[in-house]
């Protein structure tokens, strides 16, 4: 019977505050991402290389689809891999 | 119809550094004999590649920017892939933002150079 008692935290769980996702190319006023330039594009990656999607990175679309492009760019120019283990 | 352009090409390391040097001015004046004006010509030299093309795994990269009929395209990528020096190549065509962008990082450097 105590069982099905619901379990009483004494302070209330702590959910992580959702940080509001912003789109850093609006804010920095970025209006054109370059495919030469890996270093910065790695940011959008995860380990393997791969592109993050936007519910991460929290990009709007129109600037999704061009990080999209300039990465497949870059791997094209093997400026970054088209995959790997580790990067970073 | 005059475009800007971009040119990004890899060339095998295998070349010494004059037979770099000619091969991309053989481009370069390719452009220039058929009306194009080159705008950048930036040489990032020799880089690890992120994976190996044609066995190499480090090749000598070169970034060329310039303004060229919309005719003369065709020509210019038939040149390169004829070209068994280039190990891989990538035109791009400069829109609004992409020029102003090649632009401040052209006089970008040569602030650094001055």
């Amino acid at each position: 019977m105590a069982q099905n008692e619901e379990i009483r935290y004494l302070t209330p769980k702590q959910t992580d505050q959702k940080k509001k996702k912003y789109c850093r190319f609006k804010k920095a006023g970025i209006k054109y991402v370059d495919y030469k330039d890996p270093e910065f594009l790695k940011k959008f990656l995860n380990e393997q290389g791969k592109i993050l999607p936007r519910r991460i990175t929290g990009t709007s679309l129109k600037f999704q689809r061009k990080v999209a492009q300039a990465v497949k760019k870059a791997r094209h120019l093997a400026l970054l891999p088209y995959v790997t283990d580790m990067m970073k | 119809m005059v475009n800007h352009y971009e040119t990004v090409f890899v060339l095998t390391p295998v070349l010494s550094e004059p037979q770099m040097k000619e091969a991309v001015d053989k481009f370069e004046n390719l452009l220039t004999q058929n009306g194009g004006t080159i705008l950048n010509r930036e040489e990032w030299g020799l880089r690890k590649l992120a994976y190996p093309i044609q066995a190499k795994t480090s090749g000598f990269y070169c970034v060329l920017q310039y303004d060229v009929e919309t005719a003369f395209i065709a020509k210019l990528e038939t040149e390169f892939t004829r070209d068994e020096r280039v190990l891989r190549f990538l035109t791009t065509r400069l829109d609004k933002y992409a020029f102003e962008y090649a632009e401040k990082r052209r006089n970008h450097t040569k602030k650094e150079e001055a």
